[in-house]
């Protein structure tokens, strides 16, 4: 009996070790996530577009994922696991693992990173991220027309600059269809706590505000929504299951055919270090189906977004002007450049509010 | 007048998983048992209760999944730190990193879907009353459970004498073993009424707050329960002040964001902490006697035998 068993286990060694042997000639990549890849939100995506790489080049790549890796110091040890376990490839997919993955990148030169949303790269390490300021501005349109008391509820996670071009993004929208209507910002403080979310949510609706905007991971807001009948814009993932008769869309993020054509170029061997800021046009997200809204606010928002993508309308079109009623200065030509959306610190005119910090 | 209602509704809403945690905790902590894995309790209580709701339907059975899920996880703590004379505060952070592990394991299956939350009482006449009627008579079960077991530990510390042998253990683990009471059973059943109660109040939040599972959404509730049992000084009506004042200060930041007051945010985000410990701080300095830690509080014991 115990000699078959030393059988049955050698047996499996050896078959652990034929595995190991084909794996090695498959490329291996690697990701970091920020939270559990069931957080139906920002890291749910990554792991969509991941599962998407493994259905497009399953035969020649084999990847690894660390999930619920704290931002920080801490970060830099999970990335050299990935390292160490023979991964060529790594996508580190929140802003925080910025100076970490730099650390490791320079530390292993022979290792090509990919970090979401940061702004620091290296022969080795690029950088992606999507416009979803373009999204914004759609819908804001859209909350504009839905919105009956002229009153925008907006949840936000930190005052950074990405998440204020959002919220102005969404003001320019939604003043051309209606100048004078109003935002009501809260900040939660947190990128994802549900009931602190909901209590947001909640304390947005009690004020007046009729149509709700998210930029916080949970569905936490669009489900209280619902449960008042308001109606409300879903954040990172589809996210209708939770308000059918209220989500407005929802900013998509459609990492998948970004990691694919990035790990078709490692195994080609053309990888470069690059910085990718793609916006409607290249797929980098995308909007979720316009429900809940009368056709006419349908077609104006697919108008909208048509003309985005094309490159003929621009969220940041100048002229645009500052809380403090000056205009804004007009870097990129005819609208603001990239360099002032990516570090926005002001808000425009119209909201009645203090950017925090300022 | 209407907003004042939605606001006390909302206070009490934020309030409930806190209290219900910290009432539990309290008792485990006057018992001399230190058990930091509150957060690591609640959030099995989480998964557990929202997958008996989902696949019952009930809301009620819900909620008893979540106190079995809790119990079962003080158990594990109970094992090692009483049984084994394990050193507590490493069971106790063990237990919380073993609790968010396993809630997501078992609520992996149930991420996205979603129940009919709890249903709010509804006595005619009386929830119609303005302002008051919603705040009395409309709220969902676990908040009339929340004040009937703050209530219920009170009277149990302070008015029985159960309660008081309890104290006895927390307080002097060798003379109340010296006079006979089983201290290790006493205080297993303590830390079994604390997970109980992190379960319970870990499956409010998908069952009634946020009626859906996600993991990780105790998002650190377990944490400031603890918190609270200390700033309160252990005592079951400081806690109460405690927890209503944490969730009300979480709200009304929130409003007064929303009006606009021009506060930086991060210092509105940390008012509810500065708050609640300068309250329960003053509170516990008007009346001396110093602290009013059981003075057994996380030490080991091991009876002779």
């Amino acid at each position: 009996m115990r000699k078959s068993f030393l059988a049955l286990a050698a047996g499996l060694l050896l078959a652990g070790s034929v595995d190991a042997a084909s794996a090695a000639d498959k490329l291996k990549v690697g990701f970091i996530y920020l939270g559990p890849i069931g957080d139906l939100g920002w890291t749910y995506q990554h792991d969509l577009a991941r599962q998407a790489l493994v259905k497009e080049l399953g035969d020649k790549i084999e990847t690894t994922y660390l999930e619920n890796v704290p931002e920080g110091p801490d970060a830099e040890r999970s990335i050299e696991q990935l390292v160490r376990a023979g991964n060529k490839l790594i996508f580190t997919t929140s802003f925080g693992y910025m100076d970490p993955t730099l650390k490791v990148a320079k530390k292993y030169p022979n290792v090509h990173f990919e970090h979401a949303t940061g702004y620091k790269r290296n022969p080795n390490m690029s950088t992606y991220s999507a416009r979803w300021y373009q999204g914004r501005y759609i819908q804001g349109l859209i909350a504009a027309k839905m919105s009956k008391s002229g009153v925008l509820g907006y949840i936000g996670s930190f005052p950074i600059p990405e998440v204020v071009s959002g919220i102005n993004a969404t003001m320019l929208a939604a003043q051309t269809i209606n100048p004078n209507i109003k935002v009501k910002i809260i900040w939660a403080n947190t990128w994802f706590d549900p009931g602190k979310e909901a209590d947001a949510a909640k304390a947005l609706i009690d004020q007046g505000a009729d149509v709700i905007m998210q930029h916080t991971d949970s569905p936490a807001a669009m489900q209280i929504a619902s449960e008042r009948g308001k109606l409300a814009f879903g954040q990172d993932s589809e996210m209708i299951k939770f308000g059918p008769k209220t989500q407005l869309t929802s900013i998509l993020d459609t990492w998948g055919p970004y990691y694919i054509e990035r790990v078709k170029a490692e195994l080609a061997g053309t990888w470069k270090s690059e910085d990718s800021w793609g916006g409607l046009d290249s797929h980098m997200f995308a909007m979720a189906p316009y429900t809940n809204m009368p056709d006419e606010v349908k077609k104006m928002a697919e108008d909208a977004q048509a003309a985005i993508t094309a490159g003929k309308l621009h969220p940041f079109k100048c002229p645009i002007v500052g809380q403090d009623g000056k205009p804004v200065e007009c870097k990129g030509g005819d609208h603001l450049d990239d360099g002032q959306i990516l570090g926005m610190n002001f808000y425009v005119k119209g909201i009645d509010d203090k950017l925090p910090g300022k | 007048m209407e907003l004042v209602e939605a606001i006390i509704l909302s206070v009490l809403a934020a309030s409930t998983p806190l209290l219900i945690a910290a009432t539990g905790e309290l008792v485990t902590e006057r018992s001399g048992v230190l058990n930091l894995g509150v957060e690591g309790m609640m959030i099995v209580g989480a998964a557990c209760g929202f997958a008996g709701a989902w696949l019952t339907g009930s809301i009620f059975i819900g909620a008893l999944f979540g106190i079995v899920a809790g119990t079962m996880m003080s158990l594990i703590f109970a094992l090692m730190a009483l049984g084994l004379a394990v050193n507590q505060v490493a069971t106790g952070l063990a237990l919380t990193i073993l609790g968010v592990g396993l809630s997501g394991l078992i609520g992996a299956g149930f991420v996205g879907e979603r129940i009919t939350p709890a249903v709010h009482l509804f006595i005619p006449g009386l929830t119609d009353i303005p302002l008051v009627g919603r705040v009395l008579f409309g709220e969902d079960g676990f908040v009339y459970v929340s004040i009937a077991l703050v209530l219920g530990v009170w009277w149990f510390l302070y008015r029985t004498r159960a309660g008081l042998i309890l104290r006895a253990c927390g307080d002097n683990h060798v003379s109340a073993h010296a006079l006979g009471y089983p201290v290790l059973r006493i205080r297993t059943f303590a830390v079994m009424f604390g997970g109980a109660c992190a379960g319970l109040a870990g499956a409010y939040l998908p069952l009634a707050y946020t009626p859906f599972f996600i993991p990780g959404m105790t998002a650190g509730r377990g944490w400031i329960a603890l918190a609270l049992v200390v700033f309160s000084s252990w005592r079951p009506g400081r806690l109460v002040v405690g927890a209503y004042l944490f969730g009300a200060v979480t709200i009304l930041q929130l409003h007064a964001q929303g009006w606009g007051v021009g506060i930086p945010s991060q210092f509105m985000s940390a008012l509810p902490y500065l708050a609640t410990i300068i309250v329960l701080v003053l509170l516990s300095r008007a009346r001396s006697g110093g602290s009013t830690a059981p003075a057994a509080l996380g030490t080991v014991f091991v009876p002779d035998r």
